[in-house]
């Protein structure tokens, strides 16, 4: 495809020039998008802004501990996710949220197969590994060496449930409470909780 | 609530939490929702899930079309034969009720 393309914008002032077929199928198509007056390059970074603004720790983690200390908000939750989060103030998105909570007895981890589906909303964007060839085809076959290599050892007396997300739902994990945080503070408890834990490929921070 | 085409599936589920599922081994060359490794497999409901557009008319501009979606159960050791964990381990998937059939 050429390099000279008479009226290009440019995609965003931090990327690499395209480089296969398809970086410049997408470059072509956001154009076309644009000239059609579908939206203005001033809405479209206003929106890659917005995405980029959602911190795992302001937003996803707020939810969870929330839910740690407030047990009506937490079968709220699980119940339905997509209104609790918003009670909260956060956007749950158009998606159907589902909260699938960790147990003594389950460890729920998270996967899109087919491509990347991700609550973006409450984590921000999904982490490099999460988009990767190998975690995807990985995690559905050997979740138990994936997580291992996630420093996460289970024991054999604990499931195991890996959930693809290969349709409309999206999913986030509520982790376990950590032990010896009974007298914690709602704010100091969300410290606890990082981005990989709501993935479910870890547990929450042991304080 | 408007449905843009006569909806196959109607608003009352075709199955029910805990039923058995077989989810269709059906070859389709063009955009789908439903992985390989998932095609043929046996497992029961988890939960019945709302109804969404069927992604295979989204894909080519079609008239939209809603069908329900469930979350399937499958156990890891009838995906994998080599599977290494416990025997209790299992994975969810979503999948349409175009894709089912009773098991």
């Amino acid at each position: 495809m050429s390099h000279d393309h008479p009226h290009r914008h440019p995609p965003q002032a931090d990327h690499a020039e395209p480089v296969s077929h398809h970086e410049w199928l997408g470059v072509a198509l956001n154009e076309l998008l644009m000239e059609k007056g579908l939206y203005t390059a001033q809405e479209l970074r206003e929106m890659m802004a917005e995405v980029e603004a959602v911190e795992p720790s302001t937003h996803g983690a707020r939810v969870v501990a929330h839910a740690w200390v407030d047990e009506d908000f937490r079968v709220r939750l699980l119940k339905d996710a997509n209104t609790a989060v918003e009670a909260l103030g956060f956007d749950s998105a158009a998606t159907d949220l589902t909260v699938l909570e960790n147990t003594d007895e389950i460890h729920n981890v998270v996967v899109c197969t087919l491509c990347s589906c991700y609550p973006r909303t409450l984590l921000g964007r999904p982490p490099t590994w999460y988009k990767s060839a190998s975690y995807r085809s990985r995690l559905v076959r050997e979740p138990r060496s994936v997580l291992r290599e996630f420093g996460t050892q289970l024991p054999d007396s604990v499931t195991v449930r890996v959930h693809d997300s290969t349709a409309e739902l999206r999913y986030l994990v509520l982790p376990l409470r950590p032990q010896g945080t009974d007298d914690w503070t709602e704010e100091r408890l969300a410290e606890l909780v990082t981005r990989d834990s709501m993935i479910g490929v870890t547990t929450a921070r042991t304080p | 609530m408007i449905r843009p085409e006569a909806d196959l599936t109607g608003p009352t589920p075709r199955f029910h939490i805990g039923d058995r599922v077989r989810i269709d081994a059906r070859p389709l060359a063009t955009h789908h929702r439903v992985p390989a490794y998932a095609k043929g497999q046996a497992g029961v409901i988890a939960k019945v899930c709302g109804e969404h557009e069927e992604p295979e008319r989204i894909a080519f501009g079609q008239q939209h079309r809603l069908r329900r979606l469930y979350r399937v159960r499958l156990q890891q050791t009838d995906l994998w034969k080599t599977y290494e964990g416990s025997p209790t381990d299992s994975l969810d998937i979503e999948i349409f009720d175009h894709w089912l059939q009773p098991a």
